[in-house]
């Protein structure tokens, strides 16, 4: 008998809003239970700020220049690497139970598996997977999928459509009739993605992943090795969290954003000072990215309503947390406690106000990339409680969960297993990590590359609609924790400059067996 | 793709195919043969007094089309989607002669919203493939 593995994940979660890393409006008490007993990492960036590229990553261990998937709506191809599939052979049971998204949503011919399997009516499948092994996908024995609000093709979707239809119509409706993500406003302030949903809290999303999760918990052997992917949606848009719930926090009472200056002219100074698509989606002349409203201006948004959406995205953490809490003492009621590990992180950031902007896209700042990861190793391995401060990468997670197992790491991974603390990281040279944007959609097109040390973040801008690439940010992370002062091109940190961009280079050339980038066949 | 104003998105997709130029018209033609050679629609009806053709998506959606074309000696297909949720849709299919046994043959999309150009146009790449499948094996035989 190994080594058991809950892996949490979350949706478009900052840093910050974990209490364990200073958060202090959404009370998370288990997740901060796990920081204390286990390893919290507090430089950890995504391979992408976007969900699939990300997701692909942890999955693969590979960057999306080398799995392919390297927008949101491009297919992980479905051969790709898993460790999901390493775990599987080796014995073990695997679920995947909540929002998976290596495939896209927006699929109108069904032609993605992941968009399939509700519909065949049962959650585990025998078929055969791309090589003739059996399984539902790659590597999984079980998926159950969720995502935001109400996907008809996906189980939750199913869930709600055939047992409790009256509340089909009170999620936020994410797309609008242009299939474009939706800026209708709501809640109290007009916010845009702000809803009251009237699900009861025991149907909304986050319970049920919690519940399905810990059914599959309780169908396996006390004495099975299994790997579960507890995959929640939320704190992502739309903020609309059961409105039984809402009253939790006052959004009156919540403290603005520390890097959300209140005076429009200091934001947009700020803004100046960065690549030319910054002040451009700022001001509502340009959107990067299909991720952000597309008729939505960020300068329209008000200090209440950032407000108001801080708050809603604190309930919806909150929830979360308390999920997870049920599922541990599911796992404590079966005594498996001493053999788990629990790993629980989120794919990528959201600006949350920063700069005055909300969603995502290409900006590469803390809000985006700094992601809450926390590793309670089981504590039969022994392991001392630690905070590793070197920045580490969501790539390293392929390479921990065999590392856990006790298997061999792949040769296809492209970072090693995550470190334990500061020392094993200073040893195995944890001391910069990459992040890859590239997007081409709809004749904008936007390519960045980002190297993060402890002391400083360089962007490069490569060529593109609005960037002829020439462009780049340079942050001394130490003196300018919030990114505030563009240091690119000046002569006092060229040797900076000149390492980082050595690294960007070593990571553009680095040998890897590249999968042709997949083809875009939708928007997400 | 490339869009030139607006919200309406054109893509063109294309393959050459080792067939004759009648044999891959022959898959074509007739309305209601797409589920044979477009991945994903399931369900074709078609009434030729109304030129209305109705398909059915594996996700269950029902779509009305009107077919504007089908021109055998250009060799080309043409139809637009009339369900409410396109403002704006033409679809093109061009089989054009290259060589003996050899054709090419391009699948255009111009549609609004924008997105639903991309989703359209995404699947009609898998069209594409397996009317090049259907078409050689034909030649085969």
């Amino acid at each position: 008998m190994g080594r058991k593995i809950l892996f949490i994940t979350t949706d478009q979660q900052r840093y910050d809003t974990v209490g364990a890393n200073g958060g202090t409006i959404a009370r998370t008490p288990v997740v901060d239970k796990l920081a204390a007993e286990g390893i919290r990492y507090e430089r950890c960036q995504p391979s992408s700020v976007v969900c699939m590229p990300s997701r692909a990553s942890m999955l693969t261990g590979q960057f999306p220049t080398t799995h392919g998937a390297w927008m949101n709506g491009v297919a992980l191809r479905v051969d790709a690497p898993s460790f999901a599939e390493e775990l599987h052979d080796a014995g073990y049971a695997t679920a995947l139970i909540g929002k998976s998204h290596f495939e896209p949503f927006l699929d109108v011919f069904g032609r993605f598996a992941e968009n399939s399997f509700a519909q065949l009516g049962i959650p585990t499948i025998e078929q055969p997977w791309f090589d003739g092994r059996m399984g539902p996908h790659r590597g999984f024995d079980h998926m159950e999928f969720a995502t935001h609000g109400i996907a008809r093709t996906l189980h939750y979707g199913k869930f709600i459509t055939e047992e409790h239809p009256e509340y089909l119509t009170s999620f936020y409706p994410n797309l609008n009739m242009e299939l474009n993500v939706n800026d209708m406003g709501g809640g109290d302030t007009g916010a845009v993605q702000a809803w009251s949903n009237d699900i009861p809290r025991e149907l909304y999303h986050t319970d049920w992943i919690a519940d399905r999760t810990i059914n599959w918990l309780e169908q396996q052997n006390e004495d099975s090795d299994w790997f579960c992917w507890m995959s929640f949606p939320d704190p992502h848009h739309p903020w609309d969290p059961p409105k039984s719930e809402v009253g939790r926090i006052d959004w009156k009472d919540v403290p603005l954003p520390e890097n959300y200056p209140e005076s429009a002219s200091e934001r947009e100074t700020l803004l100046d000072q960065k690549a030319a698509h910054w002040r451009l989606w700022y001001d509502g002349k340009l959107v990067s990215n299909y991720e952000a409203p597309k008729h939505w201006v960020p300068s329209s948004l008000t200090a209440d309503q950032l407000r108001e959406i801080t708050a809603l995205n604190a309930v919806e953490i909150e929830l979360i947390d308390e999920a997870i809490g049920r599922v541990l003492k599911t796992i404590e009621a079966k005594g498996w406690t001493d053999d788990v590990d629990i790993v629980f992180t989120t794919d990528h950031g959201e600006l949350g106000g920063d700069f005055g902007l909300l969603f995502k896209g290409a900006y590469h700042v803390d809000g985006l990339m700094r992601l809450p990861l926390i590793w309670k190793p089981a504590p039969s391995s022994n392991t001392s409680p630690a905070v590793v401060s070197a920045p580490v990468s969501l790539v390293s997670l392929a390479a921990t969960f065999m590392q856990v197992a006790g298997l061999p790491t792949p040769e296809y991974v492209e970072a090693g297993p995550l470190p334990v603390d500061n020392d094993d990281a200073k040893q195995r040279n944890f001391d910069a990590t990459i992040t890859e944007w590239d997007s081409d959609l709809f004749g904008v097109s936007v390519h960045v590359r980002t190297a993060l040390t402890n002391e400083f973040m360089l962007t490069r801008y490569q060529k593109g609609t609005v960037h002829d690439g020439s462009e780049g940010e340079l942050y001394n992370m130490i003196d300018d924790p919030l990114q505030r002062v563009n240091l690119f091109n000046d002569p006092a940190y060229a040797a900076v400059q000149a390492e980082l961009d050595e690294r960007l280079r070593s990571h553009e050339e680095r040998p890897a067996d590249r999968a042709t980038p997949g083809i875009v066949v939708a928007p997400v | 793709m490339n869009v030139q104003g607006g919200c309406v998105a054109s893509i063109r997709q294309q393959i050459r195919i080792a067939a004759d130029p009648d044999t891959v018209w022959d898959i074509i033609k007739v309305p209601e043969s797409q589920p044979d050679w477009f991945p994903g629609i399931i369900k074709a009806t078609y009434d030729p007094e109304t030129r209305i053709r109705v398909i059915t998506v594996s996700m269950g959606v029902d779509m009305p089309e009107e077919i504007l074309t089908v021109d055998p000696t250009l060799r080309r297909f043409a139809y637009k989607i009339t369900a409410p949720l396109y403002s704006f849709h033409y679809g093109i299919i061009d089989v054009i002669e290259i060589a003996p046994n050899d054709t090419l043959c391009i699948y255009s999309t111009t549609a609004e919203p924008e997105v639903l150009a991309l989703l359209i146009g995404a699947g009609t790449m898998g069209a594409l493939e397996k009317i090049k499948e259907i078409a050689e094996q034909k030649v085969k035989k």
